[in-house]
């Protein structure tokens, strides 16, 4: 064997495994996806067949018209986006001080206040949104506290747990250490020099921040903004579980279609619709960003 | 260090308080004389024992152990080819389908794959969970492994080569030693990944299948005992080590910087 053959040879051998096996088990199914969105569902769930009695190709867009026209889909989109930008400003909120923080320790600190923000991530999803149900529940201590003070001003109680808060709050929950990462990531990079210099002028705590600190973060707001909206607008277990009726978001009605009417076409479409919004987002985050560092640099 | 003002220390309190007190609440109640989680009324093992005589949720446990196992084992082998294959050689294809997944919503994952075994007639089950979690798990094998071999002196393997080892050869005797704690954190990252899986599980497993978080979700969907706490306090337990574990072999993988 030649040693260009060889060599060629080693390629293949490392390259078509993992590139076959993802072919197989993500592009094929989400080509299928694609595919079975123009497609009708048949009678009892699934697809309708490909070609039907009559020799007619089932190919059409039946249910994005239907996605277009039928404004409670457009709600639900509306509801899921809502709630993904406000879980996305009250992250940004509570991540801003955690990262200055940590940008500002020395050295031997900062990993492990770091690796105490990425930790409670890598536990379990459901058991984060169990924790919740605890805590809101009707018979602990935060819900007597919060319907005592109602009773005070003679007002109602208000369930705590599934309710829209109780998803908010969680949802704010899972998705903080998105935002912290990338905004400690620019934080750790600013000039001190430039607050000193802008000390030195008169600029006080308040100006320095929105005049110096917080323009040049956009690009690590930015960047976290995508990381926390894009997940928390798929996001179907946390309405699921800790949502009340009114509740429903995308991931709850994606779900409805396949695992209860079993309208395939019809799920795929929403599932599509879904990705294309996230990756959309995601691009002109990037590009976004990209720009406000090139400015900088 | 710079001057930081007590404001700063109390909001980031805050939010590291955000962070741990609801998981606190879970494990200390999982040692809870109630049937209710709300107050403590005194301290007992009985949950960890009901969890031990609990055979359906052993089972789950079972469950995902063995798909862990073999998702981890199998995406491991095929993560390491990629992040060697990206590292090495100008490619188009193989990043965007080690990113994608990553990237787009993971219900999509999940949906797709469960259209995708339907049409195939692949009965859902241990096998169609392991699959998928295969394929969502060789990415992040694969980006460890190339944070690995970007830190490492490519000479060596060169030098292996022109002292006449086969490329078989010299990957087994110097590549993969040098990589190895790469590989070992990717393997320990992939079995956490496959045994805290929820969604994609939920949509591959069928009706008759259970693994661990589906069982917890069907639990506090249903009727939530204490149990729960014991078996969310034990496998909290489990992924804290195995992260440790990770994170000592690959500690480019948790530091604040380096190669990303």
């Amino acid at each position: 064997m030649t040693a260009r053959a060889s060599k060629r040879l080693a390629r293949w051998a490392v390259t078509a495994p993992p590139l076959l096996y993802l072919l197989v088990f993500f592009a094929a199914p989400t080509l299928i996806m694609v595919l079975a969105s123009f497609r009708s569902p048949a009678e009892f769930g699934g697809l309708a067949p490909l070609v039907d009695e009559a020799g007619k190709l089932d190919l059409n867009v039946d249910s994005y018209v239907r996605f277009v026209t039928e404004p409670v889909f457009m709600r639900v989109f509306a509801k899921s986006a809502g709630y993904a930008t406000v879980t996305t400003l009250f992250c940004l909120l509570l991540a801003y001080p955690l990262a200055t923080l940590i940008a500002s320790s020395g050295r031997k600190y900062r990993d492990l206040l770091l690796l105490l923000v990425i930790l409670p991530f890598w536990s379990n999803f459901l058991i984060r949104i169990y924790a919740w149900m605890i805590i809101l529940g009707p018979n602990a201590a935060l819900a007597k506290l919060v319907n005592g003070t109602l009773a005070l001003f003679g007002a109602p109680p208000v369930p705590l747990l599934f309710s829209g808060f109780a998803v908010l709050v969680c949802l704010v929950y899972v998705h903080l250490p998105f935002m912290v990462l990338p905004l400690y990531a620019n934080l750790e990079k600013h000039d001190q020099a430039l607050l000193d210099a802008a000390q030195d002028l008169g600029a006080n705590a308040w100006q320095r921040f929105w005049r110096i600190t917080f323009p040049l973060s956009l690009p690590g707001v930015y960047a976290g903004a995508a990381l926390v909206f894009i997940p928390a607008l798929g996001i179907f277990a946390i309405p699921d579980i800790l949502g009340g009726p009114e509740d429903t978001l995308i991931g709850n009605l994606i779900k409805q279609q396949f695992l209860e009417t079993r309208d395939w076409p019809f799920g795929s479409v929403l599932s599509i619709v879904l990705t294309v919004a996230a990756l959309v987002l995601a691009g002109s985050a990037a590009w976004v960003a990209r720009r406000g560092a090139r400015r900088d640099a | 260090m710079r001057r930081r003002s007590p404001w700063l220390w109390a909001a980031a309190i805050v939010a590291y308080a955000f962070l741990y007190v609801p998981l606190l609440i879970v494990v200390v109640y999982s040692f809870n004389d109630s049937r209710l989680n709300a107050e403590w009324v005194g301290f007992t093992l009985d949950w960890y024992r009901t969890l031990a005589h609990d055979e359906q949720m052993l089972r789950a446990a079972g469950n995902s152990l063995v798909i862990g196992i073999v998702a981890s084992g199998v995406s491991t082998v095929l993560g390491t080819m990629a992040g060697l294959a990206m590292h090495r050689y100008r490619l188009r294809l193989l990043p965007i389908l080690i990113f994608a997944p990553i990237a787009i919503p993971e219900i999509l994952t999940g949906v797709s794959l469960l259209i995708f075994f339907v049409l195939l007639n692949f009965t859902l089950g241990l096998v169609s969970v392991a699959l998928a979690h295969i394929a969502f798990c060789i990415g992040f094998v694969a980006i460890v492994v190339r944070a690995r071999l970007a830190g490492m002196d490519e000479t060596l393997t060169e030098a292996a080569r022109d002292c006449g080892a086969s490329p078989a050869n010299a990957f087994r005797y110097v590549t993969l030693p040098l990589i190895m704690p790469g590989v070992i954190a990717g393997a320990l990252m992939a079995f956490t990944l496959s045994i805290d899986d929820f969604v994609i599980t939920f949509f591959t497993a069928g009706a008759g299948t259970v693994t661990l978080p589906l069982a917890i979700y069907s639990m506090i969907k249903i009727a939530v005992t204490p149990e729960v706490n014991a078996v969310s306090t034990l496998l909290m337990l489990l992924t804290l080590l195995l992260i440790i574990a990770a994170a000592r072999l690959s500690p480019s993988l948790f530091r604040s910087q380096g190669d990303h």
